[in-house]
């Protein structure tokens, strides 16, 4: 489990876009560094994305190792009805992460 | 840390493993990347948005967003390439019905002074390019 920094409105207006801004602590280690010993070190981030409001997809993002450690991902969500908003996100070792906010529309 | 380093470098007599190529990747092969996503079409300039700092201090992370000019639900993907970096192929995002803005925001890393292209890719087809000449002051750690 890594820890993530989440950051959604507590209200929305109906049909009115908002933003969800993540922070996810991971070193997002690129695969293309050495240590000191001239080993590589192995890759190991997060290569997926997907956020899922009330099982209808807002958006799925394939990451790769330019993506700066901990990284930050922020995005438009549009909501009709009050839910719940799932984000997951896999690494390399396929370990897989969900996190919800619930939005309130209003 | 320079010492043991020295040490391995004398005991095997091999210096090439421990001073790698700093590998990178080419315009070449970026435009080849481009070319296989954008496939048959054309693409066109204007229409894609990708506002990042053209003079970056630390290329370990850089804030970029990329917008599209166009409804959401129009919009099939969005992809961003860096030309410099030893991987070019920086993150490729596809909507569903809930998005609420064709926009994507994250922190990348940049190898060194380069382009960066975002591509966005239209469910007509059509594909849309922006890309941003930068200045890279320290180089996000490929070694040291």
């Amino acid at each position: 489990m890594v820890r993530v920094l989440i950051n959604v409105p507590k209200r929305v207006k109906r049909g009115e876009p908002f933003d969800v801004k993540l922070l996810i602590s991971h070193p997002m280690e690129s695969g293309q560094r050495h240590d000191d010993m001239g080993q590589p070190i192995a890759r190991d981030i997060i290569n997926s994305f997907v956020c899922i409001y009330n099982g209808a997809d807002v958006l799925r993002a394939e990451l790769f190792p330019a993506i700066a450690a901990n990284p930050f991902l922020s995005f438009a969500v549009v909501a009709q009805e009050s839910g719940k908003l799932t984000m997951t996100f896999t690494d390399d070792n396929g370990t897989e992460q969900t996190e919800t906010a619930d939005i309130v529309v209003e | 840390m320079m010492r043991r380093r020295f040490l391995l470098v004398s005991s095997s007599g091999l210096i090439v493993p421990l001073l790698p190529a700093r590998a990178r990747a080419t315009p070449a092969q970026v435009a080849a990347l481009i070319t296989d996503l954008v496939g048959e079409g054309e693409i066109h300039d204007g229409r894609v948005k990708l506002d990042i700092p053209v003079m970056v201090e630390n290329g370990n992370s850089v804030g970029m967003t990329v917008t599209v000019d166009a409804p959401v639900a129009d919009v099939r993907s969005i992809d961003v390439f860096a030309e410099g970096n030893p991987l070019p192929h920086v993150l490729r995002v596809t909507f569903g019905s809930h998005a609420g803005a064709p926009r994507f925001a994250t922190r990348i890393r940049l190898a060194t002074s380069q382009t960066v292209i975002a591509v966005a890719k239209l469910a007509d087809g059509s594909c849309w390019r922006d890309s941003v000449d930068l200045l890279v002051t320290l180089a996000a750690c490929i070694d040291n």
